[in-house]
């Protein structure tokens, strides 16, 4: 029997989450509801200084004051903020002073993720700061960083060893009050990564984050603060998986990156948050605020793979502000199931000769909804813009949308902007195609999906490009080879 | 805003007192009026109006009159010079609202072009205005339901099975400048063309001294079985005249409707343009050219909705924009899961000429159909600086240069055009426009 795409799809819709195991640590997390003296609690907990507990109540202030975002084209369960724990961090007596001596089921853990945090520290390659509900609980490479001047801890610590870098960038490119996720952030926002690459320092390996939800019942609150000073280079990673759970766990992270003159940035994403059963019963709500700020001759450069989360909701985003600045937009987003992604970016063009170009490519299987929703905005100073959008999408079956809303706004005219989008399937003659040659139904259309997906997938740092050929896999089971 | 609300809400009565009470069209009056006292005005943060609420709700501050006077004495000769044809064609004619005989030409033989007012008071098209009439519009946004509301007249167009009109329809609506206030006209078209019929309709607004109008005109085309329907829009009226144009179309299969709508000219233009397809083997063509100069602000806001397999839309608007103009294209395509087999076109193509001109283009595609070829492009750039050195090497002027060349950018779009005399008329305007005469196009 020839392989067709309904079996692929009803392949796609019994493929289990692979990272759905729960870690049995002990934990200490805060009960649940939101109010001041949560916040309080939280910067307390954290030995925080005074400015950053009143940042924080003032963005709680201004976050009470909002209104509940529906503009998204998702669907879903409105959130109760008072039935989320905000703070929970795996109990511990005192800070890891090495690697022996942190909680072994924690290790068991990463290890089963398959990023072994002790190999890590043999084999030279990445830098990795580990988040688990919420709280960083391991850095590695700190002391070959530290040779370089390159800080890269943890976002509390930071807090405490280098106040004067934070309190001058934090806020400056999401502030306290931008959205309505952003501001809950700042309130409640336990840890994250923090990363300063001193002036004209080349990162000499990748740094990376993974973030985990371990805990039931919690939120996760990040903040990743990026500095890049003046003719820099760093290429960050961010990777995230969580629990299986028949609640929605909420995570609302914010990413600030700031590229000074001369700078780059590359950030990429695998985002692999538990996407839900197959009934579309659980999974993590993923509502991201991401935005870096480009000075003059810097450079912003966003790759993202998306296959996790029930409901994705996220714009990383670039602003052009200085001249001859360029921002860079690579997407997959893959919904499968009752999967949700309202996901794009914004290229806010403020400077002279600024570039930009976005890539999205969509991939919508079972029940799912995949929308590109993305800005191009080009101010009257902002001579000799050039923008290249490209949105295409693929869709398997007739049970799933995919939807694209790109808004092109141009003050300049010397502005030059293309603009295009494709939706199509998998065509019988492109199978039929391959079939002729030999290749089976099943190996066709992983073939015809690594091509879908290439331009972007050439885009990811090598460690993880590896990472995120093999989410493909999961998410598309039986489709890539 | 609340203001003129209010003024609609509490002289809807006198309204109602002043036409004819009778008619048909007086319970879709008091429905209407209902929703609107509910839902108002479009309000800030409304997606469809993103680009464009600023510029609705100063228009919206006016103290307008609600009831124009009928003008009997007015000088019509003069106005001879705004119809596309002198003999040719059909015209209904509408001054500041209200239906005008005198410049009219109407027509029942074989088919029926003539006036809503009249129609809807008669036995003999109730079946036609029961089965057709508020069907597309009562589920739409508030303009349409204050359009309904406060309808006093539009044009009521019925052609028959297999009938071929002879001559084009134009709708040509006027407005004097003679009434005290700023004018608000809701005037409403229902035109129903049946199977395999053929019909050619020209609508135009023309204010014939400057003086502030704003025209809410709600349109509803019923395309049967095989039917083709050309509807032109052509929208060059003075600056101090904005128009808001809703447009609703149902197709049945096999049928083919193009509309082409040309607007160079108005303080605030915003196309509301809808096509329903109920059937298969559909075409739709939605065309447009929009050159504004100066402040004004044209909104082309589209929308495509596929529900059945084996059918096609065509979409292109291009826009050239100068001054401190403003364009807005929101292009909406959606097609449903049952619409496999679906090919749908769209491109909006802009240039920009200056750094104070805006352009906000937003192609929105839906899809839930996986058998489909979807596709949008978009771009705002300018005019080739190669070819207009080119054009400059050979002794053309910079200006002519630039004419000719933005002259080429619109041009597909009015090849295509199968009126003779609308396209006559549109190169006319263009040449105008552009500050050049281009005589060479006119064969």
């Amino acid at each position: 029997m020839a392989y067709t795409e309904k079996e692929l799809q009803k392949e796609l819709e019994n493929k289990e989450y692979e990272y759905g195991f729960y870690t049995d640590i002990e934990s200490d997390t805060i009960e649940k509801g939101l109010n001041e003296e949560v916040i309080k609690e939280i910067s307390k907990r954290k030995n925080e200084p005074k400015w950053m507990t009143d940042w924080r109540l003032k963005a709680y202030k201004n976050w009470k004051k909002m209104a509940y975002p529906k503009w998204p084209n998702v669907n879903y369960k409105e959130v109760d903020f008072q039935k989320i724990s905000y703070y929970s961090a795996p109990k511990k007596k005192d800070k890891y002073k090495s690697l022996d001596e942190v909680d072994p089921e924690l290790l068991d853990t990463f290890n089963k993720l398959g990023i072994s945090i002790a190999e890590q520290k043999k084999l030279a390659g990445v830098a990795i700061d580990v988040v688990m509900d919420s709280v960083s609980v391991a850095t590695t490479f700190k002391d070959t960083l530290a040779k370089k001047g390159i800080i890269f801890c943890s976002m509390s610590e930071a807090i405490e060893k280098h106040p004067e870098l934070v309190k001058k960038y934090i806020g400056t490119v999401v502030s306290a009050s931008d959205n309505f996720y952003a501001a809950l952030n700042a309130a409640v926002f336990s840890d994250g990564s923090f990363c300063y690459i001193p002036k004209g320092v080349r990162c000499p390996m990748e740094l990376s984050t993974y973030f985990r939800i371990n805990q039931g019942g919690t939120g996760q609150f990040e903040r990743t603060l990026v500095v890049a000073d003046k003719g820099s280079y760093v290429s960050y990673l961010e990777g995230c998986t969580a629990p299986m759970r028949d609640e929605n766990q909420l995570h609302a992270a914010v990413v600030e990156l700031i590229a000074l003159d001369d700078a780059e940035i590359k950030y990429s994403t695998v985002q692999n948050w538990f996407p839900g059963d197959k009934e579309g019963k659980g999974g993590v709500y993923n509502f991201v605020t991401k935005r870096g700020i480009c000075h003059d001759n810097a450079k912003i450069s966003w790759t993202q793979v998306e296959t996790g989360s029930a409901v994705t909701w996220k714009y990383p985003s670039c602003i052009l502000k200085g001249n001859n600045s360029i921002g860079e937009f690579y997407s997959i987003a893959v919904t499968n199931n009752y999967q949700q992604a309202d996901t794009g970016t914004k290229m806010i063009h403020l400077g002279k000769n600024t570039r930009s170009t976005i890539i999205s490519k969509g991939i919508s299987a079972g029940y799912s909804q995949n929308s590109y929703r993305g800005l191009v905005k080009v101010n009257s100073r902002a001579e000799n813009t050039r923008n290249f959008s490209q949105c295409d999408s693929l869709l398997m079956g007739n049970k799933c949308g995919a939807h694209t809303f790109p808004y092109i706004e141009t003050k300049n005219s010397s502005a030059q902007i293309e603009h295009e989008a494709t939706t199509s399937k998998i065509g019988e003659e492109q199978i039929f195609y391959c079939n002729q040659r030999g290749i089976d139904t099943e190996e066709a259309i992983a073939l015809i999906v690594k091509g879908f997906s290439k331009e972007v997938l050439n885009k990811l740092p090598m460690e993880f490009a590896v990472e995120a050929q093999k989410l493909l896999e999961i998410s598309l089971e039986g489709s890539v080879g | 805003m609340n203001h003129l609300k209010e003024k609609l809400l509490s002289y809807f009565i006198a309204f109602e007192e002043q036409v004819e009470k009778k008619s048909f069209l007086h319970s879709h009056r008091l429905d209407s009026f209902a929703e609107f006292e509910k839902t108002g005005f479009p309000s800030k943060g409304d997606e469809a109006w993103k680009y464009s609420y600023p510029v609705l709700l100063k228009l919206l501050q006016n103290d307008y009159s609600i009831f124009p006077k009928e003008l009997a004495n007015h000088k019509l000769n003069d106005l001879k010079e705004y119809f596309l044809t002198a003999a040719d064609s059909y015209k209904i004619v509408f001054v500041d609202g209200i239906y005008n005989p005198f410049l009219s030409h109407t027509s029942h033989q074989g088919h029926d072009i003539c006036v809503l007012s009249s129609a809807s008071v008669q036995n003999k098209y109730k079946d036609i205005l029961n089965t057709y009439y508020n069907k597309l519009g009562a589920k739409q946004e508030d303009l349409i339901q204050l359009n309904t509301a406060y309808v006093r007249d539009g044009a009521y167009i019925h052609i028959p099975k297999n009938t071929v009109v002879d001559y084009p329809i134009e709708i040509i609506n006027f407005s004097t400048g003679k009434q005290q206030n700023p004018l608000f006209i809701q005037p409403r078209n229902l035109i129903v063309v049946e199977e395999n019929a053929q019909v050619e309709i020209i609508e135009k607004h023309h204010s014939i001294a400057p003086h502030e109008v704003l025209t809410n005109v709600v349109s509803e085309v019923f395309v049967a079985k095989g039917a083709q329907v050309n509807y032109y829009k052509l929208q060059n009226d003075l600056d101090t005249a904005s128009l808001i144009d809703n447009t609703f179309i149902r197709q049945e299969e096999k049928s083919e409707v193009g509309v082409y709508t040309f607007s160079f000219g108005g303080n605030f233009i915003r196309n509301n343009l809808n096509f329903y397809q109920e059937g298969s083997r559909i075409n739709s063509i939605l065309k447009g050219v929009t050159l504004i100069e100066k402040e004004q602000h044209v909104d082309n806001y589209t929308l495509v909705h596929h529900q059945h397999p084996n059918c096609e839309s065509h979409q292109d608007y291009k826009g050239v924009y100068f001054d401190r103009s403003t364009g807005v294209f929101n292009g909406k395509i959606k097609v449903e899961k049952e619409a496999q087999k679906t090919n749908a076109f769209q491109q909006n193509n802009n240039i920009i000429f200056t750094d104070t001109a805006t352009i906000n283009t937003k192609p929105q595609l839906e899809i839930f159909a996986d058998d489909v070829k979807c596709s949008h492009g978009c771009t705002v750039g300018q005019i080739d600086k190669k070819a207009l050195f080119y054009l400059q090497s050979r002794g053309i002027s910079h200006k002519e240069a630039k004419a000719i060349l933005t002259y080429a950018f619109t041009n597909n779009i009015i090849e295509e055009l199968k009126n003779p005399f609308v396209k006559k008329k549109i190169n006319e305007i263009l040449a105008e426009k552009l500050g050049f005469n281009l005589q060479f196009s006119f064969h």
